[in-house]
């Protein structure tokens, strides 16, 4: 599965220090109470040091992410090996995976306090190929798998010194999972790998593949009959065939591989056979959750950001801002969007304590996914034929966006989560 | 006082000790706003973090530790409760223990660098480090004062706007490199002294996430000015505080005759 577009356009900030002090870009969200930075931290979710990761992580991107972004969705590639090093060092890809592997061993509320500060990144393409390292492609390894697997794949991982990618979705097989044709038979001592992935994030540059495939011939039922494999990429066989070329998140190399006799050891398989789906599915609240959240602050940037252009672009004789038709409705949007945070919040906080949030973290994604559509398509209205080019942010965000109500759960899929916890889901007509 | 250490080479003993001050100050990225009733700027619900030029200060006593010129760094604010982030930040980076001076809210507008170079020169008394290091000034009152008026009390040397701090020739005493407005001045200074950092003195590290939940495990003792004995009593009096005039729009001229014509009209030139 694809996983979660963020976009965020820094807004150049006032200084009283010289030049060489300006890190970079970056005034914290603008629109909330004063037009200063973040308001103080009311919520019993967020403590000091969710904050101090947070500025962390926001030294990172203004570093080490924002100033090469435009060289990226260009080149439609990032140096993945790069930057996952530079985020392993600073131990943000193993937040909450184990201590005993180089994790930090929290819980998944510091992952919500970053996945906030992603939004901050200038596009979509690399917060969603970082979130595939950290949170996608490893929860079930660092749950099921073996100690010399994760010594072998999810230390590294943590690290950065692989890239991981996620093998799920197929060429006929996205939404519906349970009829992916991937196979990976046993033969003596040995899994042969059979099939082919696409839309796998990093998957061009990704040194091995948390794999999804049918390994239970016998078993009859769709769901048990899949097993999760680690997949090292340089394997003879594995063929990486294209770089899928998309409308938007052009900085993540998107791919389509092909496996032809692929052999790995049965090691290889995470915890128990037949169990694949089933693991997977553990972490789909966090990935919906995750995805909800990183949205956050760029869409909130991006109304910001197209308040100011209103104010000084005229029309008509006045700013464009004082139409009642453009104050209002960027009212409107930064509602929605306080809400949609309240609620990931609210989801957060229960999942910490223990708490089954699929409805919840799925009415999230659902709601992130169609505010990112109607956000941007409202805000970029404003710009006008600016709006158009490719010379705003808006204008990326707009395409980039426009992934997430497809990737990690489409919105259909999401609504019928919901309405089988309403329970008005039809039943399967009989045979 | 005069504080006399061992003058055996610095490398082989078991390093100096290290107090760096740290300032909370509104974030250089807010936009400040003026007081409606002009009595100062809004600080309520704005962004606060530690004062870029105290950073540097604290990076560069983590890398002395790193070098092993330093044996133990400690970190001091004086300033509101929330001071105490402040402070979590720099055991963050790397530095042993932080002493936090708490300095009630009402006395909190009023305080200068007059009152926290005596409270520092205080602490200096009972914790005997053989380096202070500050920012060369924080940038919100822009006063550059606190680091020379503390080496005044203590009568140490002082080093301000240091760009580079390493062992003198000799090993015995500090070699810093100043920026001053001729270019930069080197110069040799015995310990204990007080350095305050300048711009390119270093460039700061982020705190990894492993080390932000270590800083939590380490000690930050609580003072008081009263403790201290110190007395903080304002000596200046804020009238009003306003925005810098608005900037006005320029002209844009075609020649040179024009640039001077312009100029005598302003009556700028004779």
């Amino acid at each position: 599965t694809v996983g979660r577009s963020f976009l965020c356009r820094p807004v150049v900030p006032y200084s009283s220090v010289s030049n060489a002090m300006r890190r970079s870009l970056s005034s914290a969200s603008p629109m909330s109470g004063s037009d200063a930075s973040a308001e103080p931290n009311t919520d019993k979710l967020f403590t000091a040091e969710h904050e101090a990761m947070r500025s962390t992580l926001r030294r990172i991107i203004e570093q080490d992410i924002n100033p090469y972004v435009d060289e990226w969705e260009a080149k439609e590639i990032f140096p993945a090996k790069q930057l996952f090093k530079k985020l392993g060092n600073a131990g943000l890809l193993g937040v909450t995976r184990p201590v005993e592997y180089g994790g930090l061993g929290l819980d998944y509320s510091y992952s919500v306090a970053l996945a906030e500060e992603y939004g901050r990144v200038n596009c979509g393409g690399v917060p969603m190929a970082i979130g595939v390292q950290s949170d996608m492609a490893t929860p079930a390894l660092a749950r099921f798998g073996s100690h010399e697997l994760k010594e072998q794949f999810l230390r590294p991982s943590i690290a950065g010194d692989l890239v991981a990618c996620l093998g799920v979705s197929e060429p006929t097989a996205g939404s519906d999972v349970a009829s992916i044709k991937t196979t990976a038979r046993r033969d003596g001592d040995d899994l042969v790998i059979n099939g082919s992935k696409m839309w796998i994030t990093s998957g061009m540059q990704a040194d091995w593949m948390c794999l999804l495939a049918n390994t239970e011939a016998s078993v009859k039922d769709p769901y048990l009959s899949k097993s999760l494999i680690c997949l090292p990429l340089d394997l003879p066989g594995v063929q990486r065939a294209r770089k899928i070329r998309k409308i938007g998140m052009h900085s993540s190399d998107t791919a389509q591989l092909f496996f032809e006799n692929v052999r790995v050891p049965a090691s290889y398989l995470i915890g128990e056979p037949g169990q694949g789906f089933i693991y997977q599915m553990l972490q789909f609240q966090e990935e919906r959750l995750f995805g909800a959240a990183a949205n956050l602050l760029g869409l909130e940037l991006i109304i910001q950001e197209t308040a100011e252009y209103a104010r000084q672009r005229k029309a008509f004789g006045q700013s464009l801002l004082d139409f009642q038709t453009v104050h209002f409705r960027l009212a409107e949007l930064l509602t929605e969007v306080e809400l949609l945070r309240s609620m990931v919040y609210r989801a957060t906080a229960k999942y910490v304590a223990g708490n089954d949030v699929t409805m919840l973290a799925s009415m999230a994604k659902l709601k992130a996914g169609r505010l990112v559509r109607e956000v941007t398509d409202s805000c970029l209205q404003y710009w006008g034929g600016m709006g158009f080019t490719d010379e705003v942010r808006v204008s990326r965000f707009y395409r980039d966006g426009r992934l997430l109500s497809i990737g990690a759960g489409a919105d259909e899929v999401m609504l019928s989560i919901i309405c089988k916890y309403m329970r008005t889901l039809p039943k399967p007509p009989k045979k | 006082y005069i504080h006399i250490i061992n003058k055996a080479d610095m490398a082989a003993s078991k390093g100096l000790k290290i107090l760096v001050g740290c300032k909370r100050v509104i974030d250089y990225a807010v936009k400040v706003r003026v007081k409606p009733d002009r009595s100062g700027v809004v600080t309520e619900g704005v962004k606060h973090s530690m004062n870029p030029f105290d950073e540097i200060a604290v990076e560069e006593a983590v890398r002395m530790k790193e070098k092993k010129l330093a044996g133990e760094a400690v970190a001091i604010s004086v300033g509101p409760p929330q001071s105490q982030e402040t402070l979590r930040t720099a055991l963050a980076m790397g530095i042993d223990r932080a002493i936090h001076v708490e300095i009630p809210l009402a006395q909190l507008e009023k305080l200068q660098p007059i009152h926290v170079s005596k409270l520092l020169a205080k602490v200096c008394e009972s914790e005997k480090p053989d380096l202070v290091i500050l920012g060369k000034q924080a940038i919100d009152d822009d006063c550059n004062q606190t680091g020379q008026m503390l080496a005044a009390l203590l009568d140490w040397p002082q080093a301000t706007f240091a760009s580079k701090i390493e062992p003198s020739q000799d090993s015995k005493q500090l070699r810093v490199t100043r920026e001053v407005d001729g270019g930069l001045e080197t110069i040799d200074v015995s310990v204990p002294a007080v350095v305050t950092s300048d711009l390119r003195l270093n460039e700061p590290r982020y705190a990894t996430l492993p080390n932000i939940m270590k800083a939590k495990k380490k000690p930050l003792a609580k003072m008081s000015p009263d403790q201290l004995g110190v007395d903080l009593q304002p000596r200046q009096e804020v009238i009003s505080v306003e925005d810098p005039p608005v900037r006005k729009a320029g002209a844009k001229v075609e020649s040179v005759e024009d640039l001077v014509g312009k100029l005598r009209e302003k009556g700028l030139v004779k």
